[in-house]
């Protein structure tokens, strides 16, 4: 136990040392948490949206003039069609689309109640959530201000539609994305860098002849990690709960669990990319590619999984931070407990036993 | 002293139809300094590593310290230390981090670490390096401290893979007046290397080419039986039989 205490110090001294490590290691996830934190989620301004005005009314105008009056907003007045509003989208030339239906005044004044169609490019989440809350806002407005003036009750009804995901899966998601990416980078850059490391110095031949056992070294690589990682779970937490406001709705003591689970997980996957590479460079090039890529790309965390390609789907399935990324998902937004994302839970579990057991069973194999 | 801590016999390890070190017969006395030379190549490595419990002989059997080298590795472990080449020290620890922390991996306690670190920079003149990161030492004081280090846990015997290449000769001879008063304490030390005047220093020497143990006596012996001047002549004499390239 005093052994293991000696290395775990020894790999603290290393981590405290070395300042560009250091800054890396407690910096990036504030810088990352900054930069899709308020990048992403903050207002949006001039963008481009096309408002189709099929009634030409006197209602209509006055609506249209207000977005326009708005500095949020780039109008563009064309009765577009359907096709084109949408072939518009997918070029993504603009990132709203409203339209206005035949005789909306004289619904409104007939019926007492109007329809206004919202059409919103939800693959950027974060953008597409706050303008059509901009717009909802502007028409309950105008509502305000005709209600005054009438005694019967008028309704405009906006029908949002969210185009491309349209149950708008990822709202402030970021939050579980970074967790999940910087625990990823840090745990299995770092692990594989530093027992590399010890490989290239000739430090690590030094343990093995050693009584130090060859797990323990693993271990004594894990914790210093793992505490790091802990500590800047809390800080991201911390973060989006006062800075950002964003509550988590679920268990924390859930929250660290599962964290704890991926964490492993991702000291695993070090391991094994320590045991492959040769120098720190190709440790470090291969985490960044077993890391980064799959989350950014695969996770869902930026682009949503549903609307991938049947083939990308299904690679999915094995990137660790996928479930992860589902889990914390459930757990902050939704509120969900174990019984919800037990089956994540499990596939989590099991993709961690799969990378241990691979890891320590090819060490011991390097070993003789 | 003439108990015997190391002894092989027809010690073999093959990587496929290679055949790296073939049926190393050998023995090696308590407190003796036991010169292990060979061209690179020659299987040097190889022969250290068996016997270190880092690498699984092919066949023959080998003991050290008393220790089976097939079953009981972790109890050969605990008794031999081990220097590479290298000198594998932390570059971005301080001296005195190392040898703590080098000291902790072999489960000495608080008070012998404090005592050996005081030792240690004692012998070695370190006071005023002693809180200075080890990148900043010269070679020469990183490979001596290396050494020391090697033997903080007071081993029965200490292995050291070509401790002295690439230092100046001032360095080497200092460093060979450490690898003397360990001996002195009863550490045995079995040392490669392929400057042929170090083996000079040692009490016997053993000569690989190919594979093979080709010759093993005292270096005087070496030289009579040779009819050669010196160990440079005796070592080229047989290294021109070797059939491998360097690598």
């Amino acid at each position: 136990m005093k052994q293991l205490f000696s290395f775990i110090k020894k790999e603290f001294l290393h981590v405290f040392r070395d300042r560009k490590t250091l800054m890396l290691l407690f910096g990036l996830p504030v810088v990352q948490l900054t930069l899709f934190g308020f990048a992403l989620t903050n207002e949006v301004k001039n963008a481009k949206i096309v408002v189709a005005d099929y009634s030409k009314d006197i209602a209509t105008k006055q609506i249209t003039e207000k977005i326009e009056a708005s500095k949020y907003f780039d109008v563009e007045k064309s009765l577009k069609s359907h096709d084109e509003i949408e072939a518009a989208f997918k070029t993504g030339k603009i990132k709203l689309a409203i339209l206005f239906p035949e005789n909306f005044n004289e619904n409104l004044l007939h019926l007492h109640k109007a329809q206004i169609q919202i059409i919103a490019d939800a693959s950027d989440i974060n953008t597409a959530t706050t303008l059509t809350n901009y717009i909802s806002a502007i028409v309950a407005d105008y509502q305000r201000q005709l209600m005054k003036d009438a005694s019967i009750p008028l309704t405009i009804t906006p029908e949002i539609r969210m185009l491309y995901n349209p149950e708008l899966k990822g709202e402030h998601t970021f939050i579980p994305g970074i967790m999940a990416m910087i625990m990823l980078l840090i745990c299995v850059m770092m692990t594989s860098i530093s027992i590399v490391r010890e490989k290239e110095l000739g430090t690590m031949e030094i343990l093995l002849v050693s009584p130090f056992k060859p797990l323990m070294v693993i271990i004594a690589k894990f914790i210093p990690y793992l505490l790091i990682s802990f500590f800047n779970i809390t800080s991201i937490l911390l973060i989006s709960v006062y800075a950002l406001e964003l509550p988590i709705k679920g268990s924390i003591l859930l929250l660290y669990s599962e964290s704890l689970l991926f964490v492993v997980t991702a000291l695993a996957i070090g391991l094994l990319i320590s045991i492959q590479a040769q120098s720190q460079q190709t440790a470090m090039f291969g985490s960044l590619m077993a890391t980064m890529l799959p989350t950014l790309l695969l996770s869902g965390f930026i682009f949503p999984v549903e609307n991938m390609p049947l083939p990308l789907r299904i690679i999915s399935n094995v990137v660790p931070s996928k479930w992860f990324f589902i889990i914390v998902k459930s757990i902050m937004i939704k509120g969900a407990g174990i019984s919800v994302v037990w089956k994540e839970t499990l596939v989590l579990t099991g993709m961690m036993l799969f990378f241990l057991t691979v890891s320590l069973r090819k060490f011991k194999i390097r070993l003789a | 002293m003439n108990s015997t801590v190391i002894k092989a016999e027809k010690l073999t390890k093959r990587y496929g139809d290679f055949v790296a070190a073939n049926e190393l017969t050998f023995d090696v006395r308590a407190g003796e300094i036991f010169g292990f030379l060979g061209a690179n190549g020659a299987g040097k490595t190889t022969a250290m590593r068996m016997l270190c419990g880092l690498s699984v002989p092919s066949s023959g059997t080998a003991s050290v310290a008393g220790y089976d080298v097939y079953k009981q590795t972790e109890n050969i472990k605990r008794n031999i230390g081990y220097m590479s080449q290298k000198f594998s020290l932390y570059e971005d620890l301080t001296v005195m981090e190392n040898i703590g922390f080098y000291a902790g991996i072999y489960g000495l306690t608080d008070k012998e670490i404090k005592e050996k670190s005081v030792q240690l920079v004692d012998q070695l003149g370190l006071h005023d390096s002693a809180k200075k990161l080890v990148r900043s030492l010269p070679l020469g004081w990183k490979q001596k401290l290396s050494f020391l280090v090697a033997i903080i846990h007071q081993p029965k015997i200490v292995f050291l893979d070509e401790p002295t290449s690439g230092v100046d000769p001032v360095a080497r001879r200092q460093f060979w007046d450490l690898i003397y008063q360990a001996a002195d304490t009863g550490i045995t030390a079995f040392v490669t290397t392929h400057y042929m005047d170090e083996s000079e220093y040692c009490h016997r020497v053993s000569i690989m080419v190919d594979g093979n143990i080709r010759a093993l006596d005292s270096p005087a012996n070496l030289k009579k039986h040779f009819s050669a001047s010196s160990m440079d002549e005796v070592f080229q004499g047989l290294a021109r039989e070797a059939k491998r390239k360097e690598d």
